[in-house]
C-alpha cells in the first residue's frame, strides 16, 4: 500500500506543478498584462513604466520561478482591482466556500448512497421509485430555480430560516440543500448500479452460502466494493464544489471563492483570478489523490496500478 | 428412507415466472442421501442441476418458486425453516462450492479473512483459534505455505488456488454435506483431476456426504455412490453408480454414456457420439417425456404421462419397458 501512495503521491506533485506553470502562463496568454494593468487611458509611457516596475519586461522562466517561489510561501501577488494581497482576499472567500462545499457533499453522500443501496435491495419497489423520481427532479431543476423556491417557501412563507448571508450556520441550510441536491442524482444511480451488480456477484452468493446474514452480505460484501467508483465521483464533485458553485453563492449572496472568481474575471483582475485557478486546481488533486488512496483501500487489486 | 438419511427431497417443482409464462425448471425430482454418501448429478448445461442445489441451499434468487412434499436435512423441514434456521445451516452443515472460482471469492478481503469469517459466524472462537483452523485447512487442500496465504487476496491466486481456497472454505466447519456444483468445469484439465481427486479424499477422510455436479462421466463411474441423471428439469434415470453405468436404461443415459470415448471400445479417430436435436422450450405447459423430440425411440405415447419403471434402487421414466434396450440392439 505504501509504494503505490507514495508513487500517486508522486504523480500528483508533477500535476500540480505542470498546472502552476499553465496558471501562470494564463495571465500572458490573456493579452499584455502591463496594459491590462495600466487601465483602457494608459498612454505607451504609462504601460512601459508598469511594465518594469512589475518586472514583466525579465524572461518568462525567471518570472515564472520568482511566482512560484512567492506563491509556495503563500504570496499571490497584490489583487488589481481591490490592492490588497491576493493570498488574504482569497483565504477570507474560501471560508465559506468550503464550509459550503463539505455541507454540500456530506448532504449529498449522506442522502445519495443510503438511498441508492435501498434502490438496489429491492429494484422497482416504491423507495426505488422513490429515488428515480428524486433524482430526474434534481437533474431537471436548475439550482437557481431551486434555490428561489427553497427561498420562498423556507425563508419568506415560513420564515424559518434566514434567505441570504453567511452570518450564522443557519445560513448553510439551504445553499447546502441546494448544492448537495445538485450532487445527489448521480451518487444515487452510480451507488444503485454499483450495488445491483455486486449483489448478482459470484462472492456474494458465496457469503451467503457461508451463512452470513442479510446485513453482513449487504454492508460488508456488497457495498465495499459497489461504493468504489462512488468515490471518484463524490472527489471530482467535492473539487467541483470547493471551486465555489457561482449559481448558488450567487443566489444566496454568499460571497464565496466562486462568486470572487466570478467578480474577478468581470475585472480583469488577473492575479485574483489566477491564484484561484491555482487554488481549484490544487483541490482537485488533492481529491483525486485522497480518492486513490481510499480505492486503493477498498480494493486491493488497484494497490498494483 | 432409513435413520442415517441425511438429505430427502420429494417431488421438488421449481417454477420460474418470466415475460413469456412460467418456465417450469424442474419438475418433481427425488433424491436422498444417505451420511457420507455421494450423489452424482448429470445432465446437459440448462437441465436444473444448479437450480436444483440452491433450492436445496435456500440461496434460489427472488421470484422464483419452489414446491415440494418432503425437504428434509436431517432433522430440519427445510421447506419451513426459518431464515436464521437456514442461515445457521449454511456454511456450517451444508456447504457449497461452485462453478467459478475466479469470481466466487470477495476480491476486498484476504484469503484469511474470508476463512476466518465463515468459521466464526457458526462457532464461538478466537481469532487465533481460527485462523489456526484456516491453516490446517489449507494445508489439507493442498496449498503450500498455507500460513502465509492467508494475507493474500483472491487475485494473487490462479484459478486452481483459488477453487482450492473455495474447498477450505466450504470445509472450515466440517459439514455434513458438501455440494460441488460443477467444480472443476472452470479449471485446466490437468487441474481437473486434482481437484476432483482432492474433493473426493476429503469427503471420505471426513465422512462427509456430498453431492458431486459434474459433466465428467468418467469421473462419477469412478467416485459416485449414487447417479441421478437430469434432463429438461426432470430425473430420467437414478440408480446406483454402478447400476446405471451396467444397465443404462433411459436412452437419454446411453446417450450420454456414448459422449464419452472408452478405451478399447471407441475406435481411434472415430467421432465422438453426440446426442442431435434441441432441448424443448420449458415455457408454459410441459408434458409427457422431454426426451422424444430428440429420442430415436420415441413414439406417439411419449406425449402422455410417462410411467417410473424398474425398482425402487433403480429407476428411470420411459413408456418402453425396458427403456427401448432391445430396439436398440436390434438396430445395432
Ligand atoms: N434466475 C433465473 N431466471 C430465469 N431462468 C433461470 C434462472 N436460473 C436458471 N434459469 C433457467 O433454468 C434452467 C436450469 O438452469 P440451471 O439449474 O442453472 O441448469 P444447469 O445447472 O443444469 O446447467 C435453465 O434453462 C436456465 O436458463
Ligand atoms: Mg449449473
Amino acid at each position: 500500500m505504501l509504494p503505490f501512495i507514495l508513487k500517486r503521491l508522486g504523480l500528483a506533485l508533477l500535476v500540480a506543478f505542470t498546472v502552476s506553470f499553465i496558471s501562470f502562463l494564463l495571465l500572458f496568454l490573456s493579452g499584455d498584462p502591463a496594459a491590462a494593468l495600466a487601465g483602457e487611458t494608459a498612454s505607451g509611457e504609462d504601460i512601459e513604466a508598469i511594465r518594469r516596475v512589475y518586472g514583466f519586461d525579465r524572461p518568462m522562466l525567471v518570472q515564472y520561478g520568482e511566482w512560484l517561489v512567492s506563491a509556495l510561501q503563500g504570496d499571490f501577488g497584490e489583487s488589481y482591482y481591490f490592492k490588497l494581497p491576493v493570498a488574504g482576499l482569497i483565504a477570507e472567500r474560501l471560508q465559506v466556500t468550503m464550509i459550503l462545499g463539505v455541507c454540500g457533499i456530506s448532504f449529498a453522500l449522506l442522502t445519495a448512497v443510503p438511498l441508492g443501496v435501498a434502490a438496489a435491495i429491492r429494484p422497482n419497489s416504491i423507495v426505488d421509485r422513490v429515488a428515480l423520481f428524486m433524482s430526474v427532479a434534481g437533474q431537471a431543476m436548475p439550482s437557481f430555480w431551486f434555490g428561489l423556491i427553497l427561498i420562498v417557501v423556507f425563508a419568506i412563507q415560513l420564515g424559518m430560516l434566514p434567505p441570504s448571508g453567511a452570518e450564522t450556520w443557519r445560513h448553510f441550510i439551504l445553499p447546502t440543500v441546494v448544492l448537495g441536491y445538485y450532487a445527489m442524482p448521480a451518487i444515487m444511480r452510480l451507488t444503485r448500479a454499483g450495488m445491483l451488480d455486486t449483489l448478482n456477484s459470484d462472492y456474494i452468493r458465496t457469503a451467503r452460502a457461508k451463512g452470513a446474514g442479510e446485513g453482513r452480505v449487504l454492508f460488508k460484501h456488497a457495498l465495499r466494493n459497489a461504493i468504489i467508483p462512488v468515490v471518484s465521483l463524490a472527489a471530482v464533485q467535492m473539487g467541483f464544489m470547493l471551486g465555489g458553485s457561482i449559481v448558488v453563492e450567487s443566489v444566496f449572496a454568499l460571497h464565496g471563492a466562486g462568486y470572487l472568481a466570478w467578480e474577478s474575471i468581470a475585472r480583469n483582475d488577473l492575479p485574483t483570478v489566477q491564484a484561484l485557478i491555482l487554488v481549484f486546481s490544487m483541490f482537485y488533486i488533492v481529491f483525486t489523490f485522497l480518492a486513490d488512496v481510499l480505492n486503493a483501500w477498498l480494493d486491493p487489486r488497484m494497490r498494483s496500478a | 428412507m432409513t435413520d442415517d438419511t441425511l438429505l430427502e427431497v420429494r417431488n421438488l417443482t421449481l417454477d420460474i415466472p418470466t415475460g413469456a409464462g412460467t418456465l417450469h425448471a424442474v419438475r418433481g425430482i427425488d433424491f436422498e442421501l444417505r451420511r457420507g454418501e455421494t450423489l452424482s448429478i448429470v445432465g446437459e448445461s440448462g437441465s436444473g442441476k444448479s437450480l436444483t442445489s440452491l433450492a436445496v441451499m435456500g440461496l434460489l434468487g427472488k421470484g422464483i418458486r419452489r414446491d415440494a412434499d418432503v425437504m428434509r436435512f436431517e432433522d430440519t423441514d427445510l421447506l419451513t425453516a426459518s431464515r436464521r434456521r437456514m442461515r445457521a445451516l449454511r456454511g456450517d452443515r451444508i456447504a457449497m462450492i461452485f462453478q467459478e472460482p475466479m469470481t466466487s471469492l470477495n476480491p476486498a478481503y484476504t484469503i484469511g479473512d474470508q476463512l476466518i469469517e465463515t468459521l466464526k459466524l457458526h462457532r464461538r472462537v478466537s481469532t487465533s483459534a481460527a485462523r489456526a483452523r484456516a491453516v490446517e485447512l489449507l494445508e489439507k487442500v493442498g496449498i503450500t505455505a498455507a500460513a502465509s496465504r492467508l494475507g493474500q487476496y483472491p487475485h494473487q491466486l490462479s484459478g486452481g488456488l483459488r477453487q482450492r481456497v473455495m474447498i477450505a472454505l466450504a470445509l472450515m466447519c466440517e459439514p455434513d454435506l458438501l455440494i460441488a456444483d460443477e467444480p472443476t468445469t472452470a479449471l485446466d484439465v490437468t487441474i481437473q483431476a486434482q481437484i476432483l481427486r482432492l474433493l473426493v479424499d476429503l469427503t471420505r477422510e471426513m465422512d462427509m456426504a456430498m453431492i458431486l455436479i459434474t459433466h465428467d462421466l468418467g469421473v462419477v463411474a469412478r467416485v459416485a455412490d449414487k447417479v441421478a441423471v437430469m434432463y429438461a428439469g426432470e430425473l430420467v434415470e437414478t440408480g446406483p453408480a454402478a447400476a446405471v453405468f451396467e444397465r443404462p436404461s433411459h436412452p437419454y443415459t446411453r446417450g450420454l454414456l456414448r459422449c464419452i470415448p472408452q478405451p478399447g471400445k471407441t475406435d481411434r479417430g472415430s467421432q465422438l457420439g453426440t446426442i442431435p436435436g434441441i432441448v424443448p422450450s420449458l415455457v408454459g405447459e410441459v408434458t409427457g417425456c422431454a426426451f422424444r423430440t430428440r429420442c430415436p425411440h420415441a413414439v406417439p405415447e411419449c406425449r402422455a404421462a410417462i410411467p417410473v419403471r424398474g425398482d425402487a434402487a433403480h429407476d428411470f421414466r420411459c413408456v418402453h419397458a425396458d427403456g427401448a434396450i432391445s430396439a436398440e440392439k436390434e438396430t445395432a
